[in-house]
């Protein structure tokens, strides 16, 4: 055993079962069969296929780089055949145990329809067939490895753009047939009724492919050609830059009709409450897994002066309910946050969860329910007009949250910069020496709670504004994990981080419906990816980039994995 | 040193405030009792009934509870993904018990039975806390605190959803043990047995582990590891191995936890194990973490309390369906404890250092 475990093959083997133990998880959860009711190339193939096509791929491509330049080609691929071949083969297996046993008393996935798809229609007779097709994926991964960087990078993006373009395919022929004339022609060009046409596809790959291979030549000369600029043109780029941006901003709802602008709502409301959440846990350092409370105080304060429906009290314009919710957010931000200043760390986020908690019992439960309307929630709830124009659709709401978003922005911008942003810095850092540095450790962290708790207020009350009614189990646990975990892959303090985190967490999964079901489990797997890989996010604020890699000097000693860090200097 | 007259008012109002929240608790549950019992609306069999299905569900939440408080005892970090842990266990214990339930031998030996299922459910509790300490916590041993939690965040997560994806979102019937159902009489007292023998197949289990703790060399050396993690190992101990010996333990605890919790409530589902799981960090907490048989007298305090608070002091202030509240109940409890004694009943461990 030991002589076998030193043999460059073994490691070959390990990458090929932990491929194929990621495809057969893939299979089990039904990943590849929703997915696979997704075209990428009508009629070619599916997102399901991809994925496993990518496993098998992927070990080939793993195994034959960890055996590296030094050896010849021939060990390079017969390493690649043999991962793949692994990866393949214990699909294989799952489609004759399969054929033998019911697997699908236990895993509500193992359906036949699974293994049709894992044998390209053959059923059981065809089971060799994954295990020859991972053997074929692993060479073609292995041959892939041995081509040159300069054609690799172009084949790679390429490849990347018919799968972007095949996911958004949906949506852009809706777009494109949108408008009559040369719009349509083109969409019907490119796209098919389930992603690309086949002619689409070559489009896409070519026009990837070829803008990479460009870029690669000409990037040095563009970026000195913009360095060489003298100031005042460079102010003018920027400013055309921003301008473009903001006319995009503002034509881009009516362009991508309602189900997109509803899906931005959505982005700018979660931005905004992570905005709020950037300053209590990425400012301040105080990790509040209970923010849902502030969202659902909020709403339900904005409901229930606003409802004309049975539970209404006051049938305020939308416009004066809504300061009404945010200030009720915030006072709650500072009794929720009093009893708990003096705890730190964890259990700061046990306790605060607890508090997200009791609100949800609360406003469901039946003893409020003749106020809070209970598990029946608040209906009715007008939209906001702003003169004789109501905001009524998503369309519409979409200038409001983008407008708020970008005043939150704001001021999140000015707070991090004033002495207060400071402040929340140290209090992070370390709070005793903040404190014998005379920062009033009361003062500034019950500051955090409350803003924090104002901005996902003011999330909430344009929530209530979207929705036009509210439930108790939208309340739940999953909104404040949604915050966290989307500021957390942004990137925790930095504000476009926040942006970013919102579209790639709350926009792709509105997007995708066929994500839908698996939203939570990738939230999981990007969670603890992030943290095992980046845990400063993927737009990471200057200061926390640098703390978190003086750290992984001392870490890259025990774990080899984290090379990738370069230490602060 | 110097504090000015607006510091001295904030900090004054910040007590009033916080006394001011003690003292309504503590009223609710004074006043809130003494109507109940001046109103007489539960007979004394009745009150039993509360006390004992709180006890039987507290030693659930307790033995859940070793799992948090060991790896608390020995990481300092909080393993959010426990109660996913503990649904894991129930969930492939399911499986295993409907097989047995099918081929007639659970009828037969529901004794060796019931010893496999849970055999089975530590097995598999086992195995995926080692999993996820591999692949979640351990390369993160060295980072800031809330890395690991984010990483445990994400952890529960994943299992939660991959659980619904492999085994569907729907809720399954554990099967009927027999010989488990019916009450026995003691005294003149009617106690349901599947309470009686959950709280004795806890209280065992929390036994066995307290003598691995206490008597074992394993044992010996996660105390000292727990003590000081560089030490330890300077004095030959392999840390890398205890820590995942601790894993290990805690999580079979929580998989046994997860079989008892199915004969009582009969039913498992992929997202059982996210509220018994606060509830059973909950009890960590209330015990003093870190601290074994804090643990234990945590779960069973929390257990009764929550059992009989909506009926003790709820339904009498005149709240609808006070039943709804019990999660509240626990969550409440979470917070005053945290916020009044984060030390716990038995805590003295817990310094500002380590919290």
């Amino acid at each position: 055993m030991s002589e076998l475990r030193q043999l460059p093959l073994w490691q070959s083997v390990k990458i090929g079962l932990l491929g194929g133990a990621v495809a057969l998880y893939l299979c089990l959860i039904g990943m590849i069969e929703v997915f696979g009711r997704s075209d990428i190339i009508e009629r070619v193939i599916s997102l399901g296929q991809v994925l496993l096509l990518l496993s098998g791929l992927g070990a080939g491509y793993l195994a034959a780089r960890r055996v590296g330049e030094p050896t010849d080609a021939l060990t390079i691929l017969s390493n690649g055949v043999v991962a793949g071949g692994i990866t393949g083969g214990l699909l294989t297996g799952l489609v004759i145990i399969g054929s033998m046993v019911n697997l699908r008393a236990v895993f509500i996935n193992a359906s036949p329809a699974l293994y049709t798809a894992l044998t390209l229609g053959a059923g059981p007779n065809g089971a060799w067939i994954p295990l020859v097709g991972g053997a074929a994926l692993g060479l073609l991964a292995a041959l892939f490895y041995l081509l040159p960087p300069r054609v690799r990078q172009p084949l790679m993006n390429g490849l990347l753009g018919v799968l972007l373009a095949g996911l958004f395919a949906g949506l852009l022929r809706v777009i494109l047939a949108a408008r009559p004339g040369w719009s349509a022609e083109l969409g019907r060009f490119l796209f098919a009724s389930e992603g690309l046409t086949l002619a689409g596809a070559s489009l896409f790959f070519i026009l990837a492919g070829g803008l990479t291979l460009l870029w690669s030549q000409s990037q040095a000369t563009v970026r000195e050609r913009i360095t060489r600029l003298p100031e005042a043109q460079r102010k003018t780029l920027r400013w055309t830059m921003l301008g473009l941006a903001v006319i995009l901003i503002l034509i881009l709802p009516q362009v991508s009709g309602a189900f997109i602008a509803q899906v931005i709502v959505l982005v700018g409301i979660f931005a905004l409450m992570g905005l709020g959440l950037n300053i209590t846990l990425g400012m301040a350092g105080l990790f509040d897994l209970g923010f849902v409370a502030f969202f659902a105080i909020s709403a339900y304060t904005v409901g229930l002066l606003t409802s004309t429906g049975e539970h209404g009290i006051a049938q305020w314009s939308w416009w004066a309910a809504a300061p009404v919710g945010v200030l009720l957010a915030m006072i709650a931000g500072a009794f929720f946050g009093l009893p708990v200043l003096g705890i730190r760390g964890d259990y700061l986020a046990i306790a605060t969860l607890g508090f997200g908690e009791i609100v949800r019992l609360l406003v469901g439960s039946d003893f409020l329910r003749p106020w809070l309307g209970g598990s029946f929630g608040i209906l009715a709830i007008p939209k906001p007009w702003i003169g004789n124009l109501e905001l009524a659709g998503p369309q519409q709401i979409y200038y409001l949250a983008v407008f708020g978003a970008m005043l939150v922005a704001f001021v999140a911008v000015r707070l991090r910069d004033s002495r207060l942003g400071r402040a929340w810095m140290a209090i992070r850092e370390d709070e005793d020496v903040a404190e014998a540095l005379g920062v009033n450790l009361v003062q500034t962290k019950l500051l955090a709670y409350m803003l924090g708790g104002a901005f996902a207020g003011l999330g909430g009350a344009i929530f209530a504004a979207l929705v036009g009614s509210i439930f108790p189990h939208s309340m739940n646990l999953l909104v404040s994990v949604n915050v966290v975990a989307l500021l957390i892959v942004g990137g925790m303090g930095s504000i476009p981080g926040v942006i970013v985190g919102a579209l790639a967490l709350i926009g792709l999964p509105e997007l995708f419906r066929e994500f839908a079901e698996y939203r939570y489990l990738l939230y999981g797997v990007a969670l603890i990816v992030m943290m095992l890989a980046k845990p400063e996010g993927l737009w990471p604020s200057a200061a926390i980039r640098r703390e978190l890699h003086t750290e992984e000097i001392n870490e890259v000693e025990t774990n080899p994995d984290s090379s990738g860090a370069v230490p602060a200097s | 040193m110097y504090t000015s007259l607006t510091e001295k008012l904030t900090d004054w109002s910040i007590a009033l405030y916080l006394w001011g929240f003690r003292i309504i608790v503590i009223l609710i549950v004074i006043v809130g009792t003494a109507l109940t019992l001046m109103g007489g609306k539960y007979n004394s069999q009745q009150w039993i009934d509360f006390v004992v299905f709180g006890i039987a569900q507290g030693s659930i939440y307790a033995l859940i509870a070793l799992g948090y408080t060991m790896v608390y005892g020995i990481l300092r970090m909080i393993n959010f993904a426990h109660g996913e842990i503990f649904m894991s266990g129930a969930f492939s214990a399911y499986f295993v018990a409907s097989a047995l339930e099918q081929s007639g031998f659970l009828d037969q030996n529901p004794i060796v039975a019931l010893a496999l299922v849970m055999l089975v459910a530590m097995a598999a509790s086992s195995g995926i806390a080692l999993l996820v300490e591999r692949v979640a916590y351990r390369p993160l041993r060295q980072a800031p605190r809330l890395v690991p939690l984010i990483s445990a965040i994400g952890a529960s997560f994943f299992l939660q959803y991959t659980f619904r994806g492999l085994f569907g979102p729907g809720v399954y019937a554990y099967p009927v043990v027999e010989p488990l159902q019916g009450e026995w009489t003691f005294f003149g007292i009617n106690i349901l047995k599947a309470q009686v023998v959950v709280t004795i197949a806890a209280v065992l289990m929390m036994l066995g582990l307290y003598t691995i703790v206490m008597r074992t060399k394993i044992g010996k050396a996660m105390r000292a590891v727990s003590e000081d993690k560089a030490t330890a190992a300077l004095m030959g101990i392999n840390v890398d191995r205890v820590i995942v010996v601790t894993f290990a333990l805690g999580a079979a605890m929580a998989g046994v936890a997860g079989v008892l919790y199915a004969l009582v409530f009969r039913q498992v589902n992929f997202f059982m194990g996210f509220v018994p799981g606060i509830k059973a960090f909950t009890s960590a907490v209330l015990g003093g973490i870190g601290n074994i048989p804090g643990a234990m007298l945590g779960g069973l305090f929390l257990g009764i309390f929550e059992s009989l608070g909506p009926a003790l002091f709820l339904e009498s202030l005149g709240i609808v369906a006070p039943y709804q509240l019990k999660d509240a109940i626990a969550f409440t409890m979470l917070v005053l404890v945290l916020i009044f004694r984060p030390s716990g009943i038995l805590g003295e461990r817990l310094t500002v250092k380590k919290a």
